[in-house]
This record gives structure tokens, C-alpha cells and sequence, in this order.
């Protein structure tokens, strides 16, 4: 039985530049964060990154890491507008940019999952996200409706990136929160090999029904290659049960975006260092 | 009851908006929308669904930021959309910008290319208005909100709509417009925005002046009603005793 731990810098040394990258959780809501600080650490450039956003996208943005983006949103939830993203597509420094309805990034991750070329819907129809995406096209109904529907292009991943609350060391693992958000379809949407789910804790496989009913175990070993151990990983978004969001830092983070020198202050401070460094200086605010 | 509020004469209005739905999810987007869909389950609308904004549908009248939560239904957001695409919900969203025809954007101001100011994203405005009934509440109604053309169609208006194909223009509804003016809906001919009521003390002038694009406007046009003392009581010993209502809208 494989055991499949291993380190974010580990996870991150399998992707080379110009990868898609599917970044699980919803605002700023249970986001593989310490995944996330990995590849800033890392060297990797001109990636796609496709995600329900948060300060995920906020961070690579600012970093520079970003070629394309494909967002139904980017938001920090108790700040509703993310400000280093505003920041980068107001400056223009995103080169690609898809803006999507949320319903339709659900089902390009689907039709990835399934290995379909596309999943029909109406939603983005009229809106100008057809107007602002070109390549996307239509498909007509081959039954008595002839319906004219948008064909939304499977969003296939070269690696994903989650975090859970639980998980044994082969990879199943549990959501204990609200709401698993679609972090299956993110794992399910990634190439084989480079699917890598952090969580707050690993526990003997015999322990996970001792945290929640079965139903919180969503996710299966099949669908995870690689398990990163990282308790307050997901911070400062949430992790709920195990925590709130940090919101004291997160006006930090968003504040830091006012000016050149107050975001070089917050990297120094923060993130110029491994991820022990990064949990030891939050702790130590 | 008196002194009555914008903040409450708001909430009547988007609780109003809600009258008929019967048991459908009635979601509202920002503390005046939500305390409208609350406000309607609580009085006339008994049979709607409403939720904790987070991923529970609550049986109770939980107070805006409450957490004592009669739990009668998960909803996480993989089933808000399933709700949505299956049409069973009615949406009062916010809008940066508004148009004559009900296209409305919340994804950024100026060229979408690159923007101006760069707000939300279209989040799920496309998918909401192409499959159930949306209405809209803006606090701050100014001619800069309401548009002759908004820089970003993110929920689609009744132009956009007319030229997708039979199933849309039967199911799209724009049911009402509500801002700290007035309240508009686009009953007309051809489904341009009309005033249907002026909320009292605003003169028709003022919402003409607060507007980019000509308004339809009926020969009579009635004041928007008062919150009803039951409504009043509901709103302020119960669904909103710290009144969030009047820190979005001063009075």
C-alpha cells in the first residue's frame, strides 16, 4: 500500500512552466495555501491557474506567476474585492484572462473528469462571457428543441492542488466543513500523478469515521497522488472546523497592496522564507 | 409604528418582489436582499426557502449574523446550482451597473480588457438571470448606475434575452428593481424599465436625474408602500434587532 506523504516544495518540483494548475476550495475558503506558497517559492512561471479565487490568485498574481487565469470569481469573501488581483488587471499584467460564470467552471472541471470534450448549458448565453472568451462556441440541440446551447470546453488540469481536514497517508480523505466546495471535480479534472491534497491532519485510515459520518469522505485514494501533511495550511482562509479564516491577517494581506514598498514589507515578513517560516511568523504577530 | 426608515421601506420592497414565489429558494444577495427574502417568509411568503448565506437552509427567523439555526436543509453550493439550473430559486442580486433593459454588471468598470476598476467577476449572474426569476436592490441609485450601456453584461437583460431562443425568453424574468430611490420593474411592451413606485419624500425629478437612459414613467405613479406594523416588529425585534438594515442605508 502506497504511502503517499510528501512536501509541498516535493508536490512542486513535479511541474514545469506553463502548466495548468486547478486550485481547489471557494474565496477565501479552505485553499491549499501552503501548496499555494510552494510555488511562490518555486522558480515555475507563465502558468495557468483555474479557480473559484481567492488570495490564491491574489498572491500569484502579485508574484508575476500568471500566463492565463480562468476564474468565475476572485474574491476574499469579508472583502469582497480582492485588491492584488484588481491590482494585476488593472495594471494589465494578466496576458490571458477567462472570466466564466461560476455554473460553467463547475462543468468545464465535469467534462474534464468525465473526458468529454465539453458539457452543454445556457449559462453564459447573452453575456458578454461569450463576447470576452471568442474561442468558446455553441452547440445545437439534435432533438425535436433544436436548442442552441453554449459547449463549455472541458478545463483539463495538469495538476491540481486541495486541502481537507483529514486524510490517511494513502490519500482518502474527508471534508469536516460546510461544504466540500468542488474539490473532487478539481482532483478528478488533473492528470494522474500530479493530483496533491493537503490536510490538516493524517490519521490511520480506521480514525477517519471517528471525525464525521461517512458522508465527509468525498474523496478516495484513486483520485490523489500525493498527501501533504500541513496543519494551518489552509491560513488565513478557513478550515472550518479545525479554524476560522485569520481576518486580522487578512486586512494585513489585503492592505499591503496599497503601495510597492508595503507589499515588499509583507513578502520579507511573510513569505521569503519555507513554510515553517511563514507559520512561525504568523504566530508570532 | 413610526420613523420608519429607507433601510426598512427597502426591505418591504424586496420582500415584495418575493410575493407569489411559493416554495422555492429565495436567496438575496447583501444584508437589505437577504433580510428582504427573511422579511417575506416571515409574514406573507411562509412556504419559501431561505438560507444561512453559507450552505443550510434555515426553518427559523435567524437574525441577520445569527447562528442559532433551525437547520432544515444543506445546501452547499454544488446544489445552489443545481437549485438554480433546475430554476427553483429567485435571486436579488446587487448590480455596479444597471441598464434600460435590465443588463447588469458586476464584473469590472471600464473596458473589460483592462479595466478601469476591477470588481467581482460575473460570478454567477449569467447563469441566474438565463435560468430564474432576478431581481436587483442598489443602495446607492445614481446616473452613473443606471446606464444607457453597461461596460460588462454579466446578468442578462431582456434585449439580450429576446434574441436566444424560445425556452430563454420564456424563462427569463427581471422582476424588479429596487434602490434607495424607488422601485422599477419592466413591465412595458417592450420590457423597458419603468418606475413602478417612488418611495416617499423622492420626487419623480430625482429619479430621472439619477438616470442615464429614458425611464418609462405612467401618468400616476404610485408611492411605494410602508412597512406594515407586523413587518416593522418581525424587522426589528426580530430578523435585524441591531439594524444592519440602517448601516447600509442611513435613514
Amino acid at each position: 500500500m502506497a504511502d503517499k506523504r510528501m512536501t509541498e516544495d516535493e508536490a512542486v518540483a513535479t511541474l514545469t512552466d506553463g502548466m495548468t494548475i486547478g486550485i481547489g476550495g471557494w474565496g477565501s475558503r479552505r485553499k491549499p495555501m501552503s501548496l499555494v506558497r510552494a510555488l511562490l517559492r518555486s522558480s515555475l512561471t507563465d502558468l495557468t491557474i483555474v479557480s473559484y479565487g481567492g488570495p490564491d490568485v491574489g498572491l500569484l498574481c502579485a508574484a508575476g506567476k500568471v500566463k492565463r487565469l480562468v476564474y468565475g470569481f476572485v474574491s476574499l469573501d469579508s472583502i469582497a474585492l480582492e485588491p492584488h488581483f484588481r491590482l494585476a488587471r488593472q495594471n494589465g499584467t494578466i496576458p490571458e484572462v477567462v472570466e466564466y460564470d461560476e455554473g460553467m467552471l463547475q462543468w468545464g472541471l465535469y467534462a474534464a473528469a468525465l473526458r468529454l470534450p465539453f458539457l452543454p448549458t445556457r449559462a453564459g448565453l447573452g453575456s458578454d462571457v461569450v463576447k470576452n472568451s471568442p474561442f468558446l462556441r455553441t452547440v445545437t440541440s439534435p432533438y425535436a428543441d433544436s436548442e442552441e446551447l453554449l459547449a463549455v470546453p472541458a478545463l483539463t488540469l495538469d495538476a491540481a492542488f486541495v486541502h481537507l481536514n483529514r486524510s490517511d497517508e494513502r490519500g482518502n480523505a474527508q471534508f469536516l466543513g460546510p461544504d466540500l466546495y468542488f474539490d473532487d471535480l478539481f482532483l478528478n479534472a488533473a492528470a494522474p500523478g500530479r493530483r496533491f491534497m493537503s490536510v490538516e491532519k493524517v490519521v490511520p485510515t480506521a480514525e477517519l469515521l471517528e471525525n464525521g459520518t461517512f458522508h465527509t469522505m468525498k474523496i478516495n485514494r484513486s483520485m490523489v497522488d500525493g498527501v501533504i501533511e500541513a496543519p494551518n495550511g489552509a491560513h488565513f482562509t478557513n478550515c472550518q472546523p479545525d479554524y476560522e479564516r485569520d481576518e486580522a491577517f487578512q486586512k494585513e494581506y489585503a492592505n499591503a497592496a496599497k503601495d510597492p514598498e508595503s507589499w515588499s514589507a509583507f513578502v520579507d515578513t511573510y513569505l521569503s522564507g519555507s513554510e515553517a517560516d511563514y507559520q512561525k511568523a504568523v504566530a508570532g504577530r | 409604528m413610526s420613523d420608519i426608515t429607507l433601510g426598512e421601506i427597502c426591505v418591504a420592497a424586496v420582500a415584495d418582489t418575493f410575493r407569489g414565489d411559493g416554495e422555492i429558494f429565495a436567496s438575496g444577495m447583501g444584508t437589505i436582499p437577504m433580510l428582504g427574502a427573511r422579511l417575506a417568509r416571515a409574514t406573507f411568503e411562509p412556504d419559501l426557502l431561505v438560507s444561512d448565506g453559507e450552505a443550510f437552509f434555515v426553518a427559523n427567523n435567524l437574525p441577520v449574523g445569527g447562528t442559532d439555526k433551525e437547520v432544515e436543509g444543506w445546501v452547499p453550493f454544488r446544489s445552489v446550482f443545481d437549485t438554480l439550473w433546475g430554476g427553483r430559486r429567485h435571486v436579488v442580486m446587487g448590480a455596479s451597473q444597471i441598464d434600460a433593459f435590465g443588463n447588469q454588471n458586476i464584473a469590472n468598470i471600464g473596458p473589460w480588457e483592462q479595466p478601469k476598476s476591477q470588481l467581482l467577476g460575473v460570478r454567477g449572474a449569467p447563469g441566474n438571470t438565463i435560468n430564474h426569476t432576478t431581481s436587483y436592490f442598489i443602495g446607492n441609485q445614481t446616473s452613473r448606475v443606471f446606464v444607457d450601456k453597461v461596460d460588462t453584461v454579466s446578468g442578462i437583460g431582456y434585449d439580450r434575452a429576446a434574441q436566444l431562443g424560445e425556452w430563454v425568453r420564456t424563462h427569463h424574468e427581471i422582476r424588479r428593481v429596487v434602490t434607495n430611490l424607488g422601485v422599477f420593474d419592466f413591465n412595458t411592451p417592450d420590457h423597458r424599465m419603468r418606475v413602478a413606485s417612488v418611495h416617499p419624500g423622492v420626487n419623480i425629478s430625482d429619479i430621472t436625474e439619477a438616470c442615464s437612459f429614458e425611464l418609462v414613467v405612467g401618468n400616476d405613479v404610485p408611492t411605494t408602500r410602508l412597512p406594515s406594523d407586523e413587518e416593522l416588529a418581525v424587522l426589528r425585534e426580530v430578523l435585524d434587532p441591531k439594524s444592519f438594515r440602517d448601516r447600509e442605508l442611513p435613514a
